[in-house]
């Protein structure tokens, strides 16, 4: 263990380090533990039956493909987003700039009342959609539409940095050499930003897997149509299904750990690329 | 200020710019500029999307909060219910962001200020709470302090109520922002590195002088900055704390739980009197944000060129 810290002459790590572990330990690592060690009062069966009946995996379809398609979109839309923010200059500019973070300080419960409001049938939104024969709120598109407002900063907030970084110089190459703004995009400025595009997608698509607060008022919560995963752990908690709410969530966490080290890989991929750039 | 103008960008770079005259504009296209009704569009593309999913979502919470006048606005939040749920949710946030403040300037300084084994590790590890879903988050401890849970049978014979009260409340709030001071702190003081308080202990500085004088006074806007993004979720929080919270008017709700259960009632116009309440703290969270991003510019561009 003595290789375990490099010396140093500041104070006060032994204090530092032994809070935070503590800390975490009590409020992180023991209540999550919980839900693994409750879990493994069950046997492999019980538990695979829990977590693959009809009702849940329609859950999961629901929440991975409405989370998989919001993140799709932030992705494009972020990206256009992030785009118009670096590059270029319009009124009101610094105001749109401050208002993207709007997702992550607004609650999700206010979120949420105030897109079942506009998408329902005689909001702002739904009354031009209703005859069209498109109904938002209360279906599977209104998941979508909450999981979307949910992932909107993610991308653009992790885009905007690099393409303020990109060099103008490299642009400037690549016009020289013939390039039109479209391949320059294409060939030079997208290779660069790819893996914080990638990055984005992942936080956003990680976000919307566990979101809930804005999803359940526009969602309708009809078993098998529009119930999302965490809904289905919330309904057996109230039903005193402890077991089925528990076995749920560990593979909710499980998802959640391995989209986390993927974050962290792409994070690393996209720092990797920018400093070689 | 003024805004630097197209001309400006356009005489900055000489060496390879191909001009031509483009129609219509008062200044010359750079080749590693797009045609004006490119940039348009995409400008006016971009704030569609941010006017459809951004601003009318926000304008609607005032304006459903108001629809049927200030009178039934000011009843909704003078409510007795509504304020309880107010001076609730501002305790939980007296204790929550406290405790995450100690916290991570405790790991910031363990993890910028020394080099040891398992640093991503422990980064990883503050960072999980972020990755968690809020439902789980509050399922978490239920399973530790519940009745079915680890400690629920001793809680019960001493009379000690954690979940379904305020501590439960306070406990998945404190989960949920865990991360946030810390992640703000780890990579401000990283950039900051040691040489300063490696001079003040050398001159003879205690372990705490070192802090209050030296590391305190650099990194009081990050601190600040990490304790507004926490005190908005920790106010906000509405999955976690729903879990724990069992619903009880006027003495386990919070703000976003008084929203739901006036918005499940149907009395809309008093949830959203009440969400206008956190829309309008969401609004101050970033205002306040963009003001500290704005005062530290200079003094991180400074940095830059050292």
């Amino acid at each position: 263990m003595n290789t375990f810290k490099q010396h140093s002459i500041l104070p006060g790590f032994n204090l530092a380090l032994g809070f935070t572990l503590l800390y975490l330990s009590l409020i992180v690592l023991i209540p999550l533990s919980a839900a693994f060690i409750r879990t493994a009062e069950l046997t492999w069966p019980e538990f695979w039956s829990i977590v693959t009946t009809p009702r849940v995996f329609a859950s999961y379809r629901l929440t991975f493909g409405a989370s998989f398609a919001a993140a799709c979109v932030n992705v494009v839309f972020g990206l256009l987003v992030a785009w118009v923010l670096v590059r270029y200059h319009f009124p009101g500019k610094k105001l749109v700039d401050a208002l993207v973070d709007l997702p992550f300080a607004l609650p999700t419960a206010v979120a949420g009342i105030a897109l079942t409001a506009l998408y329902a049938g005689n909001g702002w939104i739904g009354q031009f959609l209703e005859p069209l024969g498109i109904k938002v709120a209360f279906t599977p598109i209104g998941i979508f539409v909450a999981l979307t407002f949910i992932g909107l900063p993610f991308v653009v907030r992790t885009v905007q940095p690099v393409l303020e970084d990109i060099e103008s110089e490299l642009e400037e190459a690549a016009a020289t050499l013939g390039a039109n703004r479209w391949q320059t995009f294409t060939r030079v400025i997208f290779p660069a930003i790819f893996p914080a595009l990638m990055t984005g997608f992942a936080l956003a698509f990680a976000r919307a897997i566990g979101e809930y607060g804005s999803v359940i008022f526009i969602a309708g919560n009809m078993p098998m149509i529009s119930e999302i995963t965490p809904l289905l752990i919330v309904t057996k908690l109230e039903q005193y299904d402890y077991a089925g709410a528990t076995a749920l969530s560990v593979v909710m966490l499980v998802i959640s750990f391995i989209l986390l080290l993927i974050i962290n890989l792409l994070q690393w991929w996209s720092r990797r690329r920018s400093t070689i750039t | 200020m003024v805004e630097p103008t197209p001309q400006y960008y356009y005489l900055r770079t000489t060496m390879s710019t191909i001009t031509f005259p483009a129609s219509g504009e008062t200044f010359r296209q750079r080749a590693t500029q797009e045609p004006a009704w490119v940039r348009r569009s995409l400008i006016g593309l971009a704030l569609a999307f941010l006017t459809l999913f951004l601003f009318i979502p926000l304008i609607s919470v005032f304006y459903e909060a108001f629809k049927k006048g200030a009178e039934v606005y000011f009843a909704a939040i003078t409510d007795p219910d509504a304020v309880s749920a107010i001076k609730l949710t501002l305790t939980v946030a007296a204790i929550a962001v406290p405790l995450n403040l100690v916290f991570g300037v405790a790991a910031a300084w363990a993890i910028a200020k020394f080099e040891f084994r398992g640093k991503n590790l422990l980064i990883t590890l503050i960072d999980l709470p972020f990755s968690v879903s809020p439902v789980v988050s509050g399922l978490i401890y239920v399973l530790v302090f519940g009745l079915q849970g680890w400690l629920g049978p001793w809680l019960a014979e001493h009379d000690l109520k954690i979940i379904f009260a305020v501590p439960g409340i306070v406990l998945a709030t404190v989960f949920v922002t865990v991360p946030f001071i810390a992640r703000e702190l780890i990579p401000l003081m990283q950039a900051q590195g040691t040489e300063e308080e490696e001079a003040a202990v050398v001159l003879g500085a205690s372990g705490w002088q070192t802090f209050y004088q030296i590391t305190l006074p650099n990194i009081k806007w990050g601190l600040l900055y990490g304790a507004i993004l926490c005190n908005a979720r920790a106010m906000g929080e509405f999955g976690a704390v729903s879990v724990v919270s069992g619903h009880i008017r006027g003495s386990t709700n919070t703000m976003p739980l008084h929203v739901e259960i006036l918005y499940n009632e149907y009395n809309f116009a008093a949830a959203f009197a009440v969400a206008s309440l956190l829309a309008l703290l969401a609004l101050v969270t970033l205002a306040l944000k963009t003001l500290i991003e704005f005062r530290n510019k200079p003094h991180q561009k400074s940095r830059g060129h050292e």
